[in-house]
């Protein structure tokens, strides 16, 4: 009789048990974290900023961010424990059987070196073969992640190298020693969608082909749902579910999953998204319970007396929720009717491009650029880096002033430059930035920068101007507690927040948002769009919304305008642009765009 | 719809991760580290002493108290005399209003005209910028003290031309570090937001970009402070002060130094004096340079 009966599970590639890690002072970061990847298998690993996704990632590389420690737990890749060894023995280990591919890859690689010495670096650290030998692996290695292997090419250095080609050099290089475990930390974050999906189709074919278990750190959840079979969703520094792909994205069982899947926009729905109340507690704010029960519309007393535990619901999908099941039998994830914006009235534009030209000094980044926006319009312009969108943008506010051709406010040919321009005008075309971060003055408190457009616009000072900001803020949902805060005491939603204010204050007839929410997180991505376009409809303003993210146009804009290389190469209604393309370029976005679930296929 | 959907996203509790740097806050902070403490102590010593010494001094500086180079004690008083027969203690207590006062008003205007242009010249991002660096990089190709120097034998050692002097030669370092500063937030696109805005050039560089220098201008204040008074001091060793007999620390040692073996404190009090006023604001400015780029780095203990 066989000692055992059961099947025994195909040998885990990396196992991880009960990883604990805390801050120095003791505050804990990441709590009972459990999973295994099987070889050759990509495990999504998905969350927000700060849920302890990458803290998670870089353990399992026995090393940890200064200030945090690892206290308890295992790592075992195959039959050792990473926690258990010493500084020499993991250097070892590190780039032989395990390596990292970080976010940027434009500083993961030495700029000093050309590519093909960096890649031979790798290869010799961890083995003593003569140098013909690597020659001709480094050419191999080029050739796997699809990028040229002759000598000239491997001269470059890594700045003569696009960023797409940097991250596949930097696949190279995690790939070279056949490891049996490789993290990739958003590798993919920087890069726009044709590229991203190449690279994506890189690590996917590297992982079978060698039978490496990927991690696959990200915040994306469409790109971990086209990469990884597997996913597992992380809050407050716990697994709050792991399951298939599948499973998570139409039959959730935690009802955090739940709504960042709502969160995300989708090429093919037509609906508004719909962001989550509250936000993460941070490290050494957890609360007693369930970490997510303060923000879950789902909440029952025994929520908040102890953690769930992380408990099966169907057979390999398990969920931190004691309600798993009443969350399953809601179903796949509901979509809401997106509530009909006005018709834009394209008689009277209120905004008109004819024939813009925009250089960069001898550089013509814009050729030939028509745009129309109606009254109450939202009109998105989508394209990649350098497609020239920001540009655009930027030109109609003043802030580009390098540029020939005319733009019409109703009946008035603007001048180049803001500065140019008279009050009144200015005061009527307002600019969002796409970082908050960088936007909002560090010295001065929130309701100094919302007001500061009344004082340059000389539309109110003093008491009416104060009760104007208080007006204003409640408008964007910040709390009159939010009034005398630094920036540096917002999060990046209630930053973006602010800017929203402080454009919208002066009551301009034209709203420019330049990515907007490309710097935040999708779930304050949704909200935050869900602001806009709240605001739009209700203020009657005019909106020209810039973002590289499909789908997110969907969600809000009636018309959208596809640009590439400073070209318009397709403008009309978005729901007819989206859902039937005329233009090859418009087709191949839409196809490497990633989206969620069975049915998010398109082109 | 559940009905938390009306609640907005980030709204409940904010968690300050970075304290806020503003600079009083710095000074706070910066006192919290032992160098700070130390440096404002001395330095605060010394001007309790320039500011209230006439008013404790036994003597007139200038009065002839007891033979020349008397050690303390007795008639000579507490630190004996020097080589006039005037009481040390007094002169020592008379001697750093005038060294202090010209160092605070010389590094005071210097650092006005420095950061006006390192502002605008960081501002300006075109040829303006470097009209006004360059000639910054002439007048600084000049040593300070070879400077003074030529400017009080060419004009006399009228204080004005020494503050003058020292003025001219801090405003240009002063200048590089403002331009420094202020160039990764000329940057950001705060400032775009207020151009847009149609906002005074102005007001932007005094309302938008000088706040955010703050930090390092009050390191770099502390720095050229420390500089000043050891420059006046010098010019006054050198005899070049608007009265050669005048009590001044600098005068003190030059006159009393041929003394030392007989009479040391002519000389060693000056000389004390002014080393502790200067390793004093210099530790004062090498805290708050570490606060600040502690603060920066996420770290607020030092």
């Amino acid at each position: 009789m066989s000692p055992d009966q059961r099947t025994p599970a195909p040998a885990a590639a990396v196992t991880v048990e009960n990883l604990q890690i805390a801050t120095t002072s003791g505050a804990p970061v990441v709590t009972d974290v459990s999973f295994d990847i099987a070889p050759g298998e990509v495990l999504g690993f998905v969350g927000e900023s700060g849920s302890g996704k990458t803290t998670v990632g870089l353990s399992l590389l026995g090393r940890v961010r200064r200030g945090l420690r690892i206290t308890g737990g295992s790592v075992r890749l195959g039959q050792v424990d990473l926690l258990d060894l010493g500084d020499d023995e993991l250097r070892r280990l590190r780039g032989s059987q395990v390596s990292y591919v970080p976010q940027d890859p434009a500083s993961s690689l030495n700029p000093a070196l050309r590519i093909g010495l960096q890649l031979r670096e790798t290869l010799e650290a961890h083995d003593s073969a003569g140098r013909n030998v690597h020659d001709e692996r480094v050419a191999q290695l080029m050739r796997e992640v699809a990028l040229p292997d002759d000598p000239a090419y491997l001269r470059r250095y890594p700045h003569e190298l696009s960023g797409g080609q940097q991250q596949r050099v930097g696949l190279a290089m995690a790939f070279a020693n056949r490891p049996r475990l490789i993290v990739l930390d958003e590798p993919t974050t920087g890069l726009d969608v044709t590229t991203q999906a190449t690279v994506l189709a890189t690590v996917r074919e590297l992982a079978a082909a060698h039978g490496v278990a990927a991690l696959y750190v990200s915040h994306d959840l469409a790109v971990v749902a086209t990469l990884a079979r597997r996913v597992a969703v992380m809050y407050a520094g716990r697994i709050v579910e792991l399951g298939s792909a599948d499973q998570l994205f139409e039959v959730a069982a935690h009802p955090y999953t739940r709504r960042l899947v709502g969160a995300i926009p989708s090429l093919t729905g037509d609906r508004s998204l719909v962001g989550i109340p509250g936000r993460a507690p941070s490290p050494g704010r957890r609360p007693p319970g369930c970490d997510f029960a303060p923000r879950c519309a789902l909440r029952v007393p025994e929520c908040e007396t102890g953690v769930p535990p992380l408990s099966q619901v169907t057979a390999g999908h398990s969920a931190r929720c004691i309600r798993a099941n009443d969350v399953v039998r809601q179903g796949p994830v509901r979509v809401r009717d997106r509530t009909r914006t006005v018709q834009p009235d394209a008689e009277a534009p209120v905004l008109a491009l004819r024939d813009v030209v925009a250089r960069y000094g001898e550089v013509e980044v814009l050729h030939s650029i028509d745009l129309t926006l109606g009254r109450q319009e939202c009109l998105a312009v989508v394209g990649e880096s350098g497609s020239g969108k920001t540009t655009t943008a930027r030109s109609i506010a003043g802030l580009h002033r390098d540029w020939t051709g005319s733009i019409r406010l109703d009946d008035l040919e603007l001048e180049h430059s803001a500065r140019d321009r008279s009050t009144e005008t200015r005061r009527r075309i307002q600019f969002i930035f796409q970082n908050p971060y960088g936007s909002l003055n560090p010295r001065k408190t929130v309701a100094q920068t919302v007001g500061q457009p009344l004082q340059a616009f000389g539309i109110a000072e003093g008491a009416e101007a104060a009760s104007r900001v208080s007006d204003m803020l409640e408008q964007v949902s910040l709390s009159a507690g939010h009034t005398h805060r630094y920036p540096d005491q917002l999060s990046g939603g209630e930053r973006q927040r602010v800017a929203i204010a402080r454009a919208l204050i002066s009551s301009p007839s034209v709203l420019i948002c330049d990515e907007v929410t490309s710097a935040l997180d999708v779930s304050v991505q949704a909200a935050i769009v869900d602001l806009l376009g709240g605001l739009q409809r209700e203020l009657g303003v005019s909106m020209v919304f810039v973002t590289h993210n499909l789908p997110l146009a969907r969600s809000i804009a009636q018309n959208v305008a596809v640009l590439a290389g400073g070209r318009i190469v397709e403008y009309g209604e978005t729901t007819a642009v989206l859902s039937d393309p005329q233009q090859a370029y418009t087709r191949e976005l839409l196809a490497n765009t990633p989206v969620l679930g069975p049915t998010g296929t398109t082109g | 719809m559940s009905p938390t959907d009306t609640v907005p996203a980030g709204v409940e509790e904010v968690v300050t991760t970075t304290p806020p740097v503003r600079p009083s806050t710095l000074l706070v902070r910066a006192l919290r580290l032992w160098r700070t403490r130390i440096g404002a102590s001395f330095g605060l010593l010394l001007v309790l002493v320039a500011i209230l010494g006439p008013y404790l001094a036994p003597h007139s500086p200038t009065d002839f108290v007891a033979i020349p180079n008397t050690p303390p004690g007795g008639a000579a008083g507490l630190l004996g005399t020097d080589y006039l027969g005037q009481d040390v203690l007094s002169r020592f207590l008379y001697g750093g209003r005038g060294i202090l006062v010209m160092a605070v008003v010389s590094t005071g205007i210097g650092l006005l005209v420095g950061v006006g242009i390192g502002l605008v010249a960081a501002y300006a991002r075109n040829a303006w910028d470097d009209v006004l660096m360059r000639g910054m990089d002439v007048v600084m190709a000049f040593p300070e003290i070879m400077l003074a120097l030529l400017a009080v034998s060419l004009v006399g050692p009228d204080p004005w031309v020494v503050i003058a002097a020292i003025a001219a030669t801090t405003a240009p370092r002063v200048a590089r570090v403002a331009r420094g500063s202020a160039q990764p937030v000329v940057e950001r696109d705060f400032i775009e937001a207020t151009e847009a805005m149609g906002v005074s050039r102005l007001r932007i560089l005094t309302g938008e970009l000088l706040p955010n220098i703050l930090a390092p201008m009050m390191v770099e204040a502390s720095l050229r402070l420390t500089y000043s008074i050891g420059v006046i001091s010098a010019l006054a060793f050198l005899g070049l002060s608007s009265d050669p007999n005048g009590p001044n620390w600098g005068t003190m040692i030059q006159q009393n130094q041929i003394a030392l073996a007989v009479q040391p404190w002519g000389a060693l009090m000056p000389i004390l004096a002014i080393a502790l006023l200067t390793i004093g604001t210099g530790m004062f400015g090498d805290g708050i340079a570490r606060t600040a780029a502690g603060v920066d780095r996420g770290r607020a203990e030092g």
